[in-house]
């Protein structure tokens, strides 16, 4: 899945010159945590609600300061060296990027323009989706070799067993030269296919009974 | 003997039948009859037939194209192209001849079920044909067609304005009615079965509580694999007094499956027929303490049709007709008779042997979980009016 596909188009952005009190009435305004900072089309900065934090006093100290800090502006606490992506980017390559980069959001640019941002939560959402039940489907989990064609052959029980896959997750190695393949499929009664798995020579992990399979 | 129960009947509910290799078994239905009679639980009077449902009924809940293509592929001999898509003609919903009209009659059946008891012609109905909790508005899944007990809900709601409080103690998530009233605040959906992590239809986690005015009005305990008979209890004890007297229903549905049995085939919760006992006496205390004793009983899932599904809808019907049972023989004449056909070595007792099965090594931690999913249910359901 590509950034296009889920990235938000409508942002939220400040220029240089915002007030710190602007910037986190938006923040909190919006429900959001990031708000890139634009001179004209052009993205100069990114704040996030964590830079506003820092640049407030504690909250165990007096606020007399807080008049003070709040009329600054954002260009004075902006972060400037601020990685984005591309809309063609993949989504798995946008969560290595937050997760090496420790950072929160990736404001999108195409040709230098900003047209939309991903955010952690975007990111988090759509691999919720992804592990998740979108047909009523029974869980099946197989223990195959690590070799070529183990898929393919796995697939060929469930034709040969007329069961329909809804979706396909496979685990690296749990144990050294094996692989575990995760299938929901859409039946309830998955003693026949389980049965033909095991006579082909598979391992069907089936849930833990006091600390052993079935 | 009571006469304020009914027993929705008719041979004619086995032909709701896909092949003789189909898990669901109607034909479980005649062994509860007549495990109930040769107990002396029930006469003729005691039983109503079944109605067939009309279309109109049936569109109460399901998409007019869907009911045509049941119509149409209830006619036929092949399946036809367009079939699967509406979820027909696959392992778990194979085509069969007349499917329409078959499961329009167990529809009819809750409807005739509701009728007596929103009419006041009897206090509590049981239609051990229904239960069909997985069909969708316009797909057939999980065994079921068309879902009686959406369509008996929807009826209530039209024709009544009743408020309904639906508990489904099926270990299957009672998906399909769920999502028929999802965002409805009149209608309450209670749902306690096995964690969907492995199981069918694996949706009915914690966290799907309804949706705009309904939400709070879906709540789903997802069990533990392996939960057994006390912690089972807890939670349902626990629970559903405090849901069913905050949400002050006008009628009780309850679905009634009795997959959760140890010997079901299909899942992995560890209970004994003690719960099948329990589970309708509180849903029997409920519907008098708050609804006038209105309550409609479905039958549901139970794929041990020889060992389970006879036992726990007989106890079921004796808890709705005020004829306690405690442990004791099965009568020899339908043990004699039924042996010749069970695969299976026919239990000779009411009541599972109490150290029948083998404790769970992991008892503590399942019910601990359990515990725990329990309160997480709990945290949004309706306040006391």
């Amino acid at each position: 899945m590509r950034m296009e596909q889920f990235m938000r188009k409508k942002v939220v952005t400040v220029t240089a010159d915002t007030t710190i009190q602007v910037a986190f009435a938006l923040l909190k305004g919006n429900r959001i945590r990031h708000l890139p900072v634009m001179d004209g089309n052009r993205l100069v900065g990114i704040i996030s609600d964590r830079d506003i934090r820092d640049a407030l006093p504690s909250v165990l100290c007096s606020h007399s300061d807080d008049k003070m800090v709040m009329q600054k502006q954002v260009h004075e606490i902006m972060v400037t060296d601020v990685i984005t992506a591309h809309p063609l980017e993949f989504l798995e390559d946008a969560a290595k990027t937050l997760y090496e980069h420790k950072v929160g959001s990736l404001p999108i640019l195409e040709n230098g323009q900003l047209v939309g941002i991903v955010t952690e939560s975007d990111i988090l959402y759509k691999m919720i989706e992804l592990f998740g039940v979108h047909h009523a489907s029974s869980h099946l989990e197989v223990e195959v070799d690590d070799r070529y064609g183990m898929l393919a052959e796995v697939s060929q029980v469930f034709r040969d067993a007329k069961v329909n896959v809804a979706s396909v997750m496979m685990f690296p190695h749990t144990t050294e030269g094996k692989k575990n393949l995760i299938f929901r499929v859409t039946t309830m009664d998955t003693r026949i296919v389980t049965q033909m798995l095991q006579e082909k020579g598979f391992q069907v992990v089936d849930p833990i009974r006091g600390g052993q399979s079935l | 003997m009571s006469r304020q129960s009914r027993f929705i009947y008719s041979p004619d509910f086995t032909r709701y039948f896909f092949h003789k290799e189909h898990p669901f078994n109607q034909q479980r239905l005649i062994l509860t009859h007549e495990l109930m009679q040769s107990l002396a639980l029930i006469s003729p009077e005691n039983v109503l037939s079944p109605r067939y449902a009309t279309e109109e009924e049936l569109l109460l809940i399901h998409d007019q194209q869907f009911i045509q293509t049941v119509r149409r592929q209830g006619m036929e001999e092949t399946e036809l192209p367009i079939s699967a898509s509406y979820g027909l003609g696959t392992e778990d919903v194979p085509i069969f001849r007349n499917m329409h009209e078959a499961t329009s009659l167990i529809v009819g059946g809750t409807l005739v079920a509701v009728d007596e008891v929103m009419n006041a012609r009897a206090h509590h109905v049981f239609n051990p044909a229904g239960g069909l909790h997985h069909a969708f508005r316009g797909r057939a899944s999980g065994f079921c067609i068309y879902n009686d007990c959406s369509v008996a809900i929807a009826y209530i709601r039209k024709h009544w304005n009743a408020r309904v409080l639906y508990i489904d103690t099926d270990a299957h998530h009672g998906d399909g009615v769920q999502w028929a009233f999802y965002d409805d605040p009149n209608v309450l959906t209670v749902s306690l079965h096995e964690t969907g992590k492995y199981l069918f239809p694996g949706t009915g986690n914690v966290t799907e509580r309804g949706d705009g005015q309904g939400y709070g009005y879906s709540i789903n305990v997802p069990l533990d694999a392996f939960t057994e008979d006390d912690s089972f209890l807890e939670v349902y004890q626990s629970l559903i007094p405090r849901i069913a007297r905050s949400f002050q229903p006008d009628i009780i549905v309850t679905q009634n499956g009795c997959d959760a049995h140890t010997y079901d085939p299909l899942t992995h919760l560890c209970c004994s027929m003690r719960i099948y006992q329990k589970i309708p006496r509180l849903a029997h205390t409920l519907a008098h303490e708050l609804c006038e004793g209105r309550w409609v009983a479905v039958g549901g899932g139970g794929y041990d049709i020889w060992r389970v599904v006879p036992r726990a809808w007989t106890l079921l019907w004796s808890e709705m007709t005020d004829q306690p049972l405690t442990n004791r023989p099965l009568p020899e004449e339908w043990l004699s008779k039924w042996q010749n056909y069970s695969q299976v070595e026919l239990p000779t007792y009411l009541f599972d042997g109490e150290n029948q099965f083998p404790p769970i090594p992991r008892r503590k931690e399942i019910s601990e979980k359990n515990r725990l999913i329990l309160e997480k249910a709990a945290l949004h359901m309706p306040q006391k009016i």
